[in-house]
Protein backbone atom coordinates (compact mmCIF):
# COMPACT_ATOMS: atom_id res chain seq x y z
CA UNK A 1 0.00 0.00 0.00
CA UNK A 2 1.23 3.38 -0.85
CA UNK A 3 1.62 5.88 2.06
CA UNK A 4 -0.89 8.50 2.89
CA UNK A 5 0.06 11.69 2.15
CA UNK A 6 0.74 13.49 4.83
CA UNK A 7 -1.77 16.79 4.31
CA UNK A 8 -1.91 17.54 0.55
CA UNK A 9 0.72 20.29 0.38
CA UNK A 10 -0.61 21.83 -2.48
CA UNK A 11 -0.25 25.26 -3.40
CA UNK A 12 -2.45 27.31 -0.83
CA UNK A 13 -0.71 29.84 1.11
CA UNK A 14 -3.11 28.70 4.43
CA UNK A 15 -2.63 25.43 4.11
CA UNK A 16 1.44 26.28 3.59
CA UNK A 17 1.07 28.73 6.61
CA UNK A 18 -0.87 26.30 8.99
CA UNK A 19 1.80 23.35 8.53
CA UNK A 20 4.93 25.73 9.16
CA UNK A 21 2.93 27.40 12.56
CA UNK A 22 2.41 23.69 12.95
CA UNK A 23 6.22 22.69 13.28
CA UNK A 24 7.33 26.08 14.96
CA UNK A 25 4.98 25.40 17.53
CA UNK A 26 6.29 21.67 17.78
CA UNK A 27 10.16 22.86 17.90
CA UNK A 28 9.31 25.65 20.00
CA UNK A 29 7.72 23.00 22.36
CA UNK A 30 10.43 20.55 22.37
CA UNK A 31 12.44 23.24 23.90
CA UNK A 32 10.39 24.37 26.63
CA UNK A 33 10.00 20.80 27.26
CA UNK A 34 13.73 20.10 27.76
CA UNK A 35 13.89 23.69 29.71
CA UNK A 36 11.66 22.28 31.85
CA UNK A 37 13.45 18.94 32.42
CA UNK A 38 16.50 21.31 33.28
CA UNK A 39 14.09 22.49 36.07
CA UNK A 40 12.92 19.21 37.23
CA UNK A 41 16.57 18.65 37.65
CA UNK A 42 17.79 21.78 39.62
CA UNK A 43 14.24 22.13 41.72
CA UNK A 44 12.58 18.96 42.13
CA UNK A 45 9.99 19.87 44.05
CA UNK A 46 9.07 22.91 41.41
CA UNK A 47 5.49 22.40 39.99
CA UNK A 48 4.18 20.93 43.10
CA UNK A 49 0.77 22.66 43.05
CA UNK A 50 -0.27 21.00 39.24
CA UNK A 51 1.46 17.88 40.01
CA UNK A 52 -0.24 17.55 43.19
CA UNK A 53 -3.50 18.17 41.77
CA UNK A 54 -2.87 15.56 39.19
CA UNK A 55 -1.58 13.34 41.79
CA UNK A 56 -5.39 13.59 42.80
CA UNK A 57 -7.09 13.48 39.74
CA UNK A 58 -5.90 10.13 38.38
CA UNK A 59 -5.47 8.51 42.18
CA UNK A 60 -9.42 7.16 41.61
CA UNK A 61 -8.04 4.96 39.14
CA UNK A 62 -5.98 2.85 41.16
CA UNK A 63 -8.04 3.50 44.56
CA UNK A 64 -10.96 1.61 42.89
CA UNK A 65 -8.98 -1.83 41.75
CA UNK A 66 -7.02 -1.61 45.07
CA UNK A 67 -9.16 -4.60 46.65
CA UNK A 68 -8.93 -6.47 43.31
CA UNK A 69 -5.11 -5.72 43.28
CA UNK A 70 -4.51 -6.92 46.92
CA UNK A 71 -6.20 -10.13 46.32
CA UNK A 72 -4.68 -11.42 43.37
CA UNK A 73 -0.86 -10.69 45.26
CA UNK A 74 -1.97 -12.90 47.90
CA UNK A 75 -3.12 -15.44 45.59
CA UNK A 76 -0.03 -15.47 44.13
CA UNK A 77 1.83 -15.65 47.63
CA UNK A 78 -0.27 -18.43 48.71
CA UNK A 79 0.39 -20.51 45.42
CA UNK A 80 4.11 -19.71 45.59
CA UNK A 81 4.09 -20.92 49.63
CA UNK A 82 2.34 -23.99 48.64
CA UNK A 83 4.85 -25.37 46.34
CA UNK A 84 7.65 -24.25 48.55
CA UNK A 85 6.23 -25.34 51.84
CA UNK A 86 9.01 -27.84 52.87
CA UNK A 87 11.54 -25.82 52.13
CA UNK A 88 10.32 -22.78 54.02
CA UNK A 89 9.06 -25.07 57.16
CA UNK A 90 12.74 -26.33 57.42
CA UNK A 91 14.04 -23.11 57.09
CA UNK A 92 11.34 -21.41 59.47
CA UNK A 93 12.67 -24.15 62.05
CA UNK A 94 15.83 -23.24 61.96
CA UNK A 95 15.04 -19.46 62.02
CA UNK A 96 12.75 -20.06 65.55
CA UNK A 97 15.74 -21.68 66.51
CA UNK A 98 18.22 -19.09 66.50
CA UNK A 99 15.64 -16.27 67.06
CA UNK A 100 14.82 -18.09 70.45
CA UNK A 101 18.58 -16.99 71.53
CA UNK A 102 18.51 -13.66 69.78
CA UNK A 103 14.87 -12.98 71.91
CA UNK A 104 16.83 -13.98 75.05
CA UNK A 105 19.44 -12.02 74.09
CA UNK A 106 17.15 -8.69 72.78
CA UNK A 107 15.20 -8.43 76.35
CA UNK A 108 18.37 -8.53 78.47
CA UNK A 109 19.58 -5.44 75.84
CA UNK A 110 16.04 -3.70 75.99
CA UNK A 111 16.24 -4.42 79.88
CA UNK A 112 19.82 -2.85 79.72
CA UNK A 113 18.90 -0.38 77.82
CA UNK A 114 15.73 1.15 79.75
CA UNK A 115 18.21 0.99 82.44
CA UNK A 116 21.08 3.27 81.23
CA UNK A 117 18.21 5.80 79.36
CA UNK A 118 17.09 6.38 83.05
CA UNK A 119 20.38 6.85 84.04
CA UNK A 120 21.55 9.29 81.65
CA UNK A 121 17.97 11.18 81.25
CA UNK A 122 17.87 10.67 77.30
CA UNK A 123 14.14 12.30 76.71
CA UNK A 124 13.61 10.51 73.20
CA UNK A 125 12.31 12.72 70.64
CA UNK A 126 8.59 12.27 70.09
CA UNK A 127 8.19 10.22 67.01
CA UNK A 128 4.33 10.72 67.05
CA UNK A 129 3.47 9.58 63.05
CA UNK A 130 2.04 12.45 61.14
CA UNK A 131 -0.56 10.12 59.43
CA UNK A 132 -0.97 6.29 59.08
CA UNK A 133 -2.41 5.50 55.47
CA UNK A 134 -2.77 2.70 52.48
CA UNK A 135 -0.17 2.22 50.09
CA UNK A 136 -2.50 2.45 46.79
CA UNK A 137 -0.66 1.87 43.87
CA UNK A 138 2.49 3.25 41.38
CA UNK A 139 3.66 3.56 37.82
CA UNK A 140 4.76 0.83 36.45
CA UNK A 141 6.02 2.48 32.83
CA UNK A 142 8.25 5.37 35.05
CA UNK A 143 11.54 5.03 35.77
CA UNK A 144 11.81 5.75 39.00
CA UNK A 145 10.58 3.88 41.72
CA UNK A 146 7.49 5.58 43.42
CA UNK A 147 4.48 4.51 45.39
CA UNK A 148 1.23 6.57 46.04
CA UNK A 149 0.26 6.94 49.14
CA UNK A 150 -3.23 7.71 50.37
CA UNK A 151 -2.66 10.44 51.97
CA UNK A 152 -1.73 13.67 51.30
CA UNK A 153 -1.22 17.49 52.06
CA UNK A 154 -4.76 17.59 53.80
CA UNK A 155 -3.24 15.22 56.67
CA UNK A 156 -0.06 17.01 57.11
CA UNK A 157 1.85 14.93 54.43
CA UNK A 158 4.84 17.44 53.14
CA UNK A 159 7.72 16.29 50.78
CA UNK A 160 10.62 15.38 51.84
CA UNK A 161 9.11 13.71 55.17
CA UNK A 162 10.48 9.48 55.72
CA UNK A 163 7.75 7.03 55.12
CA UNK A 164 7.99 3.71 56.91
CA UNK A 165 6.08 0.13 56.79
CA UNK A 166 5.69 -2.36 59.11
CA UNK A 167 8.62 -3.76 57.70
CA UNK A 168 11.28 -1.13 57.93
CA UNK A 169 11.43 2.09 55.76
CA UNK A 170 9.92 2.74 52.66
CA UNK A 171 11.66 5.94 51.55
CA UNK A 172 10.35 9.53 51.25
CA UNK A 173 7.62 11.84 50.22
CA UNK A 174 8.75 13.38 47.17
CA UNK A 175 5.46 15.20 46.58
CA UNK A 176 1.90 15.63 47.74
CA UNK A 177 -0.84 16.74 46.81
CA UNK A 178 -4.46 17.07 48.82
CA UNK A 179 -5.41 13.79 49.04
CA UNK A 180 -2.60 11.33 47.75
CA UNK A 181 1.21 11.51 48.13
CA UNK A 182 3.64 10.11 46.00
CA UNK A 183 6.76 8.76 47.64
CA UNK A 184 10.42 7.52 46.49
CA UNK A 185 11.26 4.14 47.45
CA UNK A 186 14.81 3.04 49.20
CA UNK A 187 15.21 1.07 45.79
CA UNK A 188 14.83 4.24 43.74
CA UNK A 189 18.34 5.50 41.73
CA UNK A 190 18.16 8.56 43.56
CA UNK A 191 17.76 7.89 47.11
CA UNK A 192 20.40 7.13 49.59
CA UNK A 193 19.77 6.32 53.29
CA UNK A 194 22.70 6.79 56.35
CA UNK A 195 22.75 3.44 58.49
CA UNK A 196 24.06 1.58 60.86
CA UNK A 197 25.26 -1.99 60.08
CA UNK A 198 23.09 -3.96 63.27
CA UNK A 199 26.30 -5.87 64.02
CA UNK A 200 28.88 -4.16 63.46
CA UNK A 201 27.69 -0.93 64.42
CA UNK A 202 29.48 0.70 61.08
CA UNK A 203 28.12 3.49 59.07
CA UNK A 204 27.03 2.88 55.75
CA UNK A 205 25.33 4.54 52.70
CA UNK A 206 21.87 2.47 51.49
CA UNK A 207 21.75 3.66 47.42
CA UNK A 208 18.44 2.27 45.82
CA UNK A 209 19.78 0.74 42.62
CA UNK A 210 16.32 1.17 40.69
CA UNK A 211 15.62 -2.61 40.54
CA UNK A 212 14.29 -3.71 43.22
CA UNK A 213 17.49 -3.69 45.26
CA UNK A 214 19.79 -1.96 47.06
CA UNK A 215 23.57 -1.14 47.03
CA UNK A 216 25.79 -0.91 50.20
CA UNK A 217 28.62 1.29 50.65
CA UNK A 218 30.75 1.36 53.48
CA UNK A 219 31.20 5.42 54.53
CA UNK A 220 34.19 4.18 56.84
CA UNK A 221 37.41 3.01 55.39
CA UNK A 222 38.99 -0.14 56.68
CA UNK A 223 35.41 -1.17 58.21
CA UNK A 224 35.13 -4.67 58.96
CA UNK A 225 33.32 -6.31 55.49
CA UNK A 226 29.84 -6.99 55.58
CA UNK A 227 28.25 -10.78 55.50
CA UNK A 228 24.90 -12.05 53.92
CA UNK A 229 22.33 -11.36 56.55
CA UNK A 230 23.45 -8.17 57.93
CA UNK A 231 20.30 -5.72 59.26
CA UNK A 232 21.15 -2.05 58.28
CA UNK A 233 18.87 0.27 60.32
CA UNK A 234 18.65 4.28 59.92
CA UNK A 235 21.71 5.86 61.75
CA UNK A 236 19.96 9.16 61.40
CA UNK A 237 22.86 10.67 60.37
CA UNK A 238 22.38 14.34 58.29
CA UNK A 239 18.78 14.28 59.73
CA UNK A 240 15.38 13.66 57.81
CA UNK A 241 15.34 10.12 58.56
CA UNK A 242 14.72 9.15 62.41
CA UNK A 243 17.42 6.81 63.71
CA UNK A 244 16.80 2.72 64.35
CA UNK A 245 14.36 1.97 61.77
CA UNK A 246 14.92 -1.18 59.87
CA UNK A 247 16.06 -0.33 56.04
CA UNK A 248 17.40 -3.53 54.28
CA UNK A 249 19.15 -6.96 54.48
CA UNK A 250 22.00 -7.57 53.11
CA UNK A 251 22.33 -10.53 50.07
CA UNK A 252 25.42 -10.89 48.21
CA UNK A 253 28.96 -9.23 49.36
CA UNK A 254 31.51 -8.98 46.88
CA UNK A 255 34.68 -6.67 47.77
CA UNK A 256 33.54 -3.26 48.99
CA UNK A 257 30.55 -3.51 47.58
CA UNK A 258 27.36 -5.28 48.77
CA UNK A 259 24.09 -5.85 47.59
CA UNK A 260 20.92 -6.02 49.43
CA UNK A 261 16.98 -5.70 49.66
CA UNK A 262 14.59 -3.35 51.60
CA UNK A 263 12.78 -4.89 54.42
CA UNK A 264 9.79 -2.77 53.81
CA UNK A 265 7.90 -4.74 50.65
CA UNK A 266 6.08 -2.52 49.38
CA UNK A 267 4.67 -4.83 46.78
CA UNK A 268 2.87 -6.27 48.84
CA UNK A 269 0.47 -3.04 48.61
CA UNK A 270 0.82 -2.53 52.65
CA UNK A 271 0.19 0.37 55.05
CA UNK A 272 2.58 2.93 55.68
CA UNK A 273 3.16 5.51 58.11
CA UNK A 274 4.24 9.33 57.56
CA UNK A 275 6.90 10.23 60.11
CA UNK A 276 7.84 13.73 61.07
CA UNK A 277 11.49 14.99 59.35
CA UNK A 278 13.81 14.88 61.98
CA UNK A 279 15.75 18.11 61.76
CA UNK A 280 18.86 18.88 62.95
CA UNK A 281 19.90 19.77 66.25
CA UNK A 282 21.24 23.85 65.90
CA UNK A 283 24.75 24.13 65.81
CA UNK A 284 26.12 25.00 69.13
CA UNK A 285 26.49 29.17 69.40
CA UNK A 286 29.99 30.27 69.32
CA UNK A 287 31.85 30.84 72.42
CA UNK A 288 31.89 34.64 73.12
CA UNK A 289 34.90 36.04 74.11
CA UNK A 290 37.68 33.97 73.10
CA UNK A 291 40.98 32.81 75.36
CA UNK A 292 43.15 34.93 75.49
CA UNK B 1 -5.64 3.61 0.99
CA UNK B 2 -8.16 6.26 -0.45
CA UNK B 3 -8.17 9.59 1.68
CA UNK B 4 -11.97 9.37 3.28
CA UNK B 5 -13.13 12.77 3.51
CA UNK B 6 -13.69 13.40 7.26
CA UNK B 7 -17.23 14.87 6.59
CA UNK B 8 -17.77 10.81 5.97
CA UNK B 9 -19.75 10.38 9.43
CA UNK B 10 -21.94 14.09 9.36
CA UNK B 11 -24.85 13.26 11.28
CA UNK B 12 -22.20 12.23 14.83
CA UNK B 13 -21.04 15.26 16.63
CA UNK B 14 -17.83 17.04 15.02
CA UNK B 15 -16.48 16.84 18.55
CA UNK B 16 -16.03 13.37 18.78
CA UNK B 17 -14.26 13.36 15.69
CA UNK B 18 -10.56 14.96 17.46
CA UNK B 19 -11.57 14.05 20.99
CA UNK B 20 -11.80 10.23 20.62
CA UNK B 21 -8.46 9.97 19.49
CA UNK B 22 -6.57 12.30 22.03
CA UNK B 23 -8.76 10.45 24.82
CA UNK B 24 -7.50 7.22 23.70
CA UNK B 25 -3.76 8.23 24.32
CA UNK B 26 -5.26 9.85 27.84
CA UNK B 27 -6.37 6.20 28.44
CA UNK B 28 -3.35 4.88 27.17
CA UNK B 29 -1.08 6.87 29.52
CA UNK B 30 -3.51 6.15 32.73
CA UNK B 31 -2.85 2.70 31.88
CA UNK B 32 -0.10 2.48 33.50
CA UNK B 33 -0.79 3.53 36.58
CA UNK B 34 -2.36 0.66 38.47
CA UNK B 35 -2.71 -1.16 42.28
CA UNK B 36 0.41 -2.34 41.85
CA UNK B 37 3.89 -1.93 42.96
CA UNK B 38 6.73 -2.39 40.10
CA UNK B 39 10.12 -2.99 41.50
CA UNK B 40 11.36 -2.70 37.11
CA UNK B 41 9.68 -0.46 34.45
CA UNK B 42 8.13 -3.39 32.10
CA UNK B 43 5.39 -1.52 31.25
CA UNK B 44 5.66 -0.40 27.72
CA UNK B 45 4.36 3.53 27.26
CA UNK B 46 0.90 2.94 25.90
CA UNK B 47 0.08 6.58 25.66
CA UNK B 48 2.60 6.48 23.53
CA UNK B 49 1.54 3.50 21.77
CA UNK B 50 -1.59 4.91 20.70
CA UNK B 51 0.00 7.91 19.91
CA UNK B 52 2.11 5.90 17.36
CA UNK B 53 -0.89 3.91 16.36
CA UNK B 54 -3.06 6.68 15.36
CA UNK B 55 -0.29 8.56 14.01
CA UNK B 56 0.47 5.37 11.33
CA UNK B 57 -3.48 4.68 10.55
CA UNK B 58 -4.18 8.74 10.47
CA UNK B 59 -1.36 11.43 9.60
CA UNK B 60 -4.04 13.85 8.42
CA UNK B 61 -5.70 14.28 11.76
CA UNK B 62 -2.79 15.56 13.84
CA UNK B 63 -0.17 18.04 13.24
CA UNK B 64 3.21 17.25 15.12
CA UNK B 65 2.18 19.74 17.71
CA UNK B 66 -0.49 17.94 19.44
CA UNK B 67 2.08 15.37 21.04
CA UNK B 68 3.04 18.66 23.39
CA UNK B 69 -0.77 18.83 25.31
CA UNK B 70 -0.70 14.82 25.43
CA UNK B 71 2.81 14.25 26.95
CA UNK B 72 2.34 16.74 29.66
CA UNK B 73 -0.93 15.02 30.61
CA UNK B 74 0.96 11.36 30.37
CA UNK B 75 3.82 13.47 32.73
CA UNK B 76 1.42 14.49 34.77
CA UNK B 77 -0.13 11.20 35.09
CA UNK B 78 3.06 9.62 35.50
CA UNK B 79 4.80 11.09 37.57
CA UNK B 80 8.33 11.73 35.43
CA UNK B 81 9.52 15.20 35.48
CA UNK B 82 7.60 17.72 33.51
CA UNK B 83 8.33 18.05 29.94
CA UNK B 84 9.96 14.38 29.61
CA UNK B 85 7.02 13.16 27.33
CA UNK B 86 5.94 16.61 25.83
CA UNK B 87 9.62 16.70 24.22
CA UNK B 88 10.49 13.18 23.49
CA UNK B 89 6.83 12.69 21.99
CA UNK B 90 6.76 16.01 20.03
CA UNK B 91 10.97 14.50 18.54
CA UNK B 92 9.03 11.32 17.79
CA UNK B 93 6.06 12.70 15.88
CA UNK B 94 8.56 15.07 14.07
CA UNK B 95 10.68 11.81 13.13
CA UNK B 96 7.43 10.30 11.87
CA UNK B 97 6.79 13.40 9.40
CA UNK B 98 10.32 13.46 8.19
CA UNK B 99 9.92 9.22 7.81
CA UNK B 100 6.43 10.15 5.74
CA UNK B 101 8.33 12.54 2.85
CA UNK B 102 10.76 9.81 2.33
CA UNK B 103 9.18 6.41 2.44
CA UNK B 104 7.22 5.44 -1.06
CA UNK B 105 6.10 1.65 0.07
CA UNK B 106 4.61 0.66 3.34
CA UNK B 107 3.00 -2.55 4.77
CA UNK B 108 2.12 -3.47 8.34
CA UNK B 109 5.76 -4.79 8.99
CA UNK B 110 7.26 -1.54 8.41
CA UNK B 111 4.90 0.48 10.29
CA UNK B 112 5.34 -1.71 13.24
CA UNK B 113 9.58 -1.73 12.10
CA UNK B 114 8.65 2.36 12.80
CA UNK B 115 6.54 1.99 15.89
CA UNK B 116 10.18 0.00 17.15
CA UNK B 117 12.62 2.41 16.15
CA UNK B 118 10.32 5.11 17.65
CA UNK B 119 9.71 3.55 21.00
CA UNK B 120 13.13 2.42 20.94
CA UNK B 121 14.46 5.87 21.54
CA UNK B 122 11.35 7.37 23.38
CA UNK B 123 12.44 4.84 26.14
CA UNK B 124 16.18 5.25 26.41
CA UNK B 125 15.60 8.75 26.17
CA UNK B 126 12.66 9.08 29.35
CA UNK B 127 15.17 6.86 30.85
CA UNK B 128 18.20 9.54 29.88
CA UNK B 129 15.74 11.65 31.50
CA UNK B 130 15.51 9.87 34.63
CA UNK B 131 19.11 9.63 35.14
CA UNK B 132 19.39 13.12 34.60
CA UNK B 133 17.12 14.43 37.03
CA UNK B 134 17.87 12.11 40.04
CA UNK B 135 17.97 8.53 39.14
CA UNK B 136 17.25 5.45 37.13
CA UNK B 137 17.80 1.81 37.17
CA UNK B 138 20.54 0.12 35.27
CA UNK B 139 19.63 -0.19 31.18
CA UNK B 140 18.62 -3.68 30.62
CA UNK B 141 14.98 -2.46 32.73
CA UNK B 142 14.81 0.07 29.49
CA UNK B 143 15.31 -3.16 27.07
CA UNK B 144 12.61 -5.24 28.58
CA UNK B 145 9.87 -2.31 28.65
CA UNK B 146 11.24 -1.80 24.66
CA UNK B 147 10.82 -5.63 24.13
CA UNK B 148 7.13 -5.24 25.86
CA UNK B 149 6.31 -2.50 23.63
CA UNK B 150 7.32 -4.30 20.19
CA UNK B 151 4.57 -6.81 21.57
CA UNK B 152 2.25 -4.97 22.31
CA UNK B 153 2.42 -2.73 19.26
CA UNK B 154 0.02 -4.85 17.08
CA UNK B 155 -2.67 -5.18 19.58
CA UNK B 156 -2.93 -1.63 20.31
CA UNK B 157 -2.55 -1.07 16.61
CA UNK B 158 -5.80 -3.44 16.32
CA UNK B 159 -7.47 -1.17 18.80
CA UNK B 160 -6.81 2.12 16.89
CA UNK B 161 -8.49 0.88 13.93
CA UNK B 162 -11.29 -0.45 15.83
CA UNK B 163 -12.17 3.67 17.84
CA UNK B 164 -11.11 4.86 14.37
CA UNK B 165 -14.11 2.70 13.04
CA UNK B 166 -16.56 3.36 15.92
CA UNK B 167 -15.66 7.45 15.65
CA UNK B 168 -15.89 7.92 12.11
CA UNK B 169 -19.28 5.57 12.62
CA UNK B 170 -18.34 3.44 9.36
CA UNK B 171 -19.90 0.52 11.53
CA UNK B 172 -20.84 -2.09 9.03
CA UNK B 173 -19.99 0.38 5.96
CA UNK B 174 -16.32 -1.51 5.39
CA UNK B 175 -16.18 -4.39 7.85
Amino acid sequence: MAPPRHRGRGFSRRIQYGLFVGYVVAIVGIVAGLGLVLVARFDPVAFQGIRGLALDLTSPATAVFGNVGRGADEIGGGLSSYLDAARQNRALRAELEATANRLIQARATEYENARLKRLLHVVERGTQPIVVARLIGSDAANHRRTVTLAAGTSDGVRAGQPVRGPGGLVGRVAEAGARVARVLLVSDGGSSVPVRVARTGQPALVAGKGDGTVEIKSTQLGAPPLHRGDLLFTSGTGGVFPAGVPVAVVLSVSGDLATGRPLAEPARLDVAMVLPEVELAPPPAAPVGSAN
Amino acid sequence: MARQPLGFGQERPPVRLWLVPAASVVAGSLLAIGPYVANVPLMPPFGLLVLIGWRLLRPEIWGAWVALPLGLIDDLIGGAPLGSAMAIWTIVMLGFDIVDHRMLWRDFATDWGLAMLALAFATSAAWAIALFTGGAGPYWTVVGQMLLSALAFPMVARICRAIDIWRRGERGRTA
